[in-house]
């Protein structure tokens, strides 16, 4: 059994304190892992400067390269683990069995980590607009004859990590091309990610000094919070709104993606069919780009039932089945809680789980040491219904009726809005409204995610300022 | 070869504290229960049992035929009560607990907080608390029997100390009610004030608890202040903070005693600390003054095994005051005696989960 330490910008740390991470399904333990009080995190937060000072001996282009490399030994190479090694099935296998994840959609996201980092030259270039590296790694430099200046807010970005989704790691992975420490907090379920990420970046040549890791307990996530100038936090929506004004933190809560069909195309609905079932269930439904309700003028009873025949079929697979199609809660607890408040929420009149007529057996499924909530879609005759616009952890949606002028005003913070119509006035207010993060207008799945665009804020504004110097 | 204080100890010292122990019960049980010395408390309690304390105990052991004592009565009874007749109508201390669960458990004493502090001052190493010099608490003091019992300490030890005050009722408030802005800035408050003493005099030993040290010691070397002997105590302290403390906040080179106590019991030792037992801290009580049981929280009666966790029990036994089998709100390890202290010993305490009040540990 592996035990992974603390890693103290790159020094290995054993603590007294540790904890087990163990498969969900077998309870047996995989792995332990040490654990951080908050005190060693603010000391070592005196020497965060060190991280980037380290980074930015390295020119920009030359971290791209290592980072690439690095990206390659991630996917493929067999990497130190803690005190022992692991192969990149190993991992995947480990990364199920703690997250209850299948395991084909863990190797989707380690795909997609690679994807990113073999392409951060592009994605960096896209999100700075181009911007000559040399001002990110100076501070300033001379474009066209004109001054430009940034400047870091932090020398680390701090992130506590969530446990049950494994493709937020995408967000911190520009960072260290940016010459800007990391400090991670993993996810008590998901430590494979961080340490065989960071193991890689060091094979590849990163300095160690550069990454710090902290496995450990709530007090562990304040002291990230607390320490770290600029940090990125998952949370639900009152962590979001603890956190709101605090331009310090960056907080990623759920998504309430929607799909918005307009009167000009709803009643070609069947069209955008296979688009609007794969957007609430790919990879589990777990992500906050799933689309969690499909919002429609008219055909929402027929939308509903195409969609709920489809989704009422799909049953819990073994996680090493390559079809899997559902992600197991390792908590019991939570899907006994999320299948109550469904069960409440449709008793309010005129609301139909329709998804409830295809499904053979009872939504929520308990096994021994874990459970499953089978894809649930909603029928909402209107948008004042509590069920119009909530959101969980799996394949979950509503079907909601609403007139095409009353959407936008009605949707409420939406992470992907998804347009499907040609009315370019509906569009143009799309476009406008502030409360949808990322606009697709067209048939685009909500799940389809551009890696040159920003994603919940443009990470480089995050963590760099621009502003005004002169030299005489 | 000679044994060093954390070796087991002999079969003949262990026997040796336990009947020391046995003839100080028999002592105090004729004390409280004889109409000459005993208070109107104990006194009405015998009348009523169909026993007699005085004469029937005997040992240690025999305590067991009293009922675990209600710390209730501490915030009911007039402290007349408690007064023992030899005491007559000597003005006393009124000490006070914690408080932050409403009325707080109030003790009476007169001398007894000297007495335990200087026998305490008998376990501590002169090089890391030398004699003469000045000592600094920073801590709760107001009700508390900690800031009389530190300044005798260190008078005691020739020493003179500077109090900065903490109001660990007002901190737990403000958490409870999650105003941690609030707690954060009372905490810097309090820091401030103890950097500007650390800052224009010079200070050899330092009491405080482990939060405001670690926070302390973000903003000062402790080592390089002088400070030579950090007493530490008032909330848990895990193994691995125990070796943060030691290896990262006082850098191996202050010396840190962390101390378990409060009004009821006085003031447990700690054995000496070493990585060797992974910093795990095991606190002896002053006996014969006080004795600690771990029992099953099941069954207050039974002791817990050996390295088994259980809650605290604990028996206080001086000529002022009387407190068979009190459960504290504390659980620990039973851990074995040692040379330095032939009895058992309470290891890693923390707060006893079960219990359903909800206690706030806090920054403090």
């Amino acid at each position: 059994m592996p035990h992974f330490p603390v890693l103290r910008w790159g020094e290995p740390y054993k603590s007294l304190d540790v904890e087990t991470v163990v498969h969900f399904a077998t309870g047996e333990t995989l792995g332990e892992v040490s654990q951080a009080n908050g005190g060693i995190i603010a000391r070592d937060m005196r020497k965060a400067h060190r991280a980037r000072e380290v980074l930015r001996e390295i020119p920009i282009p030359e971290l791209l390269k290592r980072l690439s490399s690095a990206a390659d030994k991630f996917l493929n190479d067999e990497l130190p683990a803690g005190d022992g090694t692991q192969t990149p099935q190993q991992y995947v296998t480990c990364q199920s069995a703690t997250t209850g994840l299948p395991e084909h959609m863990c190797r989707a996201n380690m795909e997609k980590l690679h994807f990113v980092l073999t392409n951060l030259e592009q994605i960096l270039n896209a999100l700075t607009r181009n911007l000559n590296p040399k001002i990110l790694s100076d501070g300033y430099a001379l474009e066209d004859d004109i001054m430009r200046s940034r400047q870091a807010l932090t020398p680390a970005l701090g992130m506590v990590l969530p446990s049950n989704s494994p493709g937020t790691h995408g967000l911190w992975l520009p960072v260290i091309a940016l010459q800007i420490g990391l400090v991670l907090k993993p996810g008590p379920q998901e430590p494979w990610t961080p340490y065989r990420m960071a193991e890689a970046f060091f094979q590849s040549g990163i300095p160690r000094e550069a990454i710090a890791l902290y496995p450990g307990g709530i007090e562990a996530g304040r002291a990230v919070v607390e320490h770290v100038p600029r940090k990125m936090i998952f949370g639900s929506i009152q962590t979001v709104e603890q956190y709101r004004g605090d331009e310090s933190v960056q907080v990623h809560g759920p998504g309430y993606s929607k799909i918005l069909i307009g009167e000009d195309m709803v009643d070609q609905w069947e069209d955008y069919l296979d688009i609007l079932v794969d957007s609430v269930v790919i990879n589990g439904g777990r992500s906050c780009i799933n689309c969690s309700g499909i919002w429609a003028p008219r055909h929402t009873k027929e939308i509903a039932e195409a969609m709920g025949e489809r989704m009422g079929k799909i049953a819990p697979l073994p996680p090493d089945d390559p079809d899997a199609p559902l992600a197991a809660f390792t908590i019991k607890q939570q899907a006994e809680g999320i299948n109550t408040l469904i069960e409440n929420g449709i008793k309010e009149d005129g609301i139909e789980d329709v998804a409830a007529r295809y499904r053979d057996g009872e939504r929520h499924i308990v096994e021994e040491r874990c459970a499953y909530l089978r894809p649930t879609l909603l029928h909402c005759p209107s948008p004042e219904m509590t069920m119009a616009n909530t959101e969980y952890m799996f394949p979950f949606a509503s079907v909601v009726e609403c007139p095409q002028n009353e959407m936008l005003d009605r949707i409420g913070g939406t992470l992907v809005g998804t347009i499907l119509s040609n009315d370019e006035s509906f569009r143009r207010k799309a476009v406008d409204a502030m409360h949808i993060d990322r606009l697709n207008l067209g048939p685009i799945p909500t799940f389809k995610i551009d890696w040159l665009q920003p994603h919940e804020g443009n990470i480089i504004e995050f963590l760099f300022r621009e502003r005004a110097l002169q030299i005489a | 070869m000679t044994p060093t204080m954390i070796d087991s100890p002999s079969t003949q010292r262990i026997d040796e504290a336990k009947e020391a122990l046995d003839a100080h019960v028999r002592d105090m049980a004729q004390w409280h229960f004889s109409p000459e010395t005993g208070c109107p408390y104990w006194l009405e309690w015998a009348g009523n049992a169909d026993w007699d304390p005085a004469s029937e105990i005997t040992c240690y052991a025999d305590l067991l035929r009293f009922p675990n004592f209600d710390g209730e009565l501490l915030r009911t009874l007039p402290h007349e009560q408690w007064v023992p007749k030899a005491y007559g109508d000597r003005p006393f201390h009124i000490f006070e607990t914690g408080g932050t669960t409403g009325m707080p458990k109030q003790r009476i004493q007169w001398d007894d907080y000297k007495i335990d502090y200087e026998l305490f001052s008998e376990t501590l190493d002169p090089e890391a608390f030398p004699r003469g010099g000045y000592w600094l608490m920073v801590g709760p003091t107001g009700p508390r029997r900690l800031r009389l019992s530190i300044e005798h300490l260190a008078n005691h030890m020739g020493c003179s100390c500077y109090f900065v005050d903490l109001d660990p009722r007002w901190v737990k408030k403000v958490i409870a009610n999650k105003k941690m802005d609030q707690a954060k800035d009372y905490m810097k408050h309090v820091i401030d004030q103890a950097l500007l003493i650390l800052q224009n005099r010079t200070v050899n030993a330092l009491f405080t608890t482990p939060r405001l040290l670690e926070t302390l010691s973000e903003h000062v070397s402790i080592p390089e202040t002088g400070i030579k002997g950090v007493f530490c105590g008032g909330t848990e302290m895990s193994p691995q903070y125990t070796r943060f403390l030691i290896e990262e906040v006082l850098e191996n080179k202050t010396k840190l005693v962390p101390t378990y106590g409060n009004t009821l019991m006085g003031l447990a030792c700690s054995r000496p600390l070493t990585a060797d037992d992974n910093y795990s801290i095991t606190y002896h009580a002053p006996q014969p003054r006080a004795a600690m049981r771990v029992v099953d929280p099941d069954n207050p009666d039974a002791l817990i095994e050996y390295d088994q966790w259980g809650r605290v029990e604990l028996t206080t036994l001086t000529k002022e005051f009387f407190m068979p089998r009190f459960l504290e709100r504390d659980e620990a390890i039973r851990r074995h005696p040692c040379e330095q202290f032939p009895w058992d010993g309470v290891g890693d305490v923390r707060p006893f989960r079960a219990m359903q009040e909800t206690i706030v540990e806090g920054v403090y």
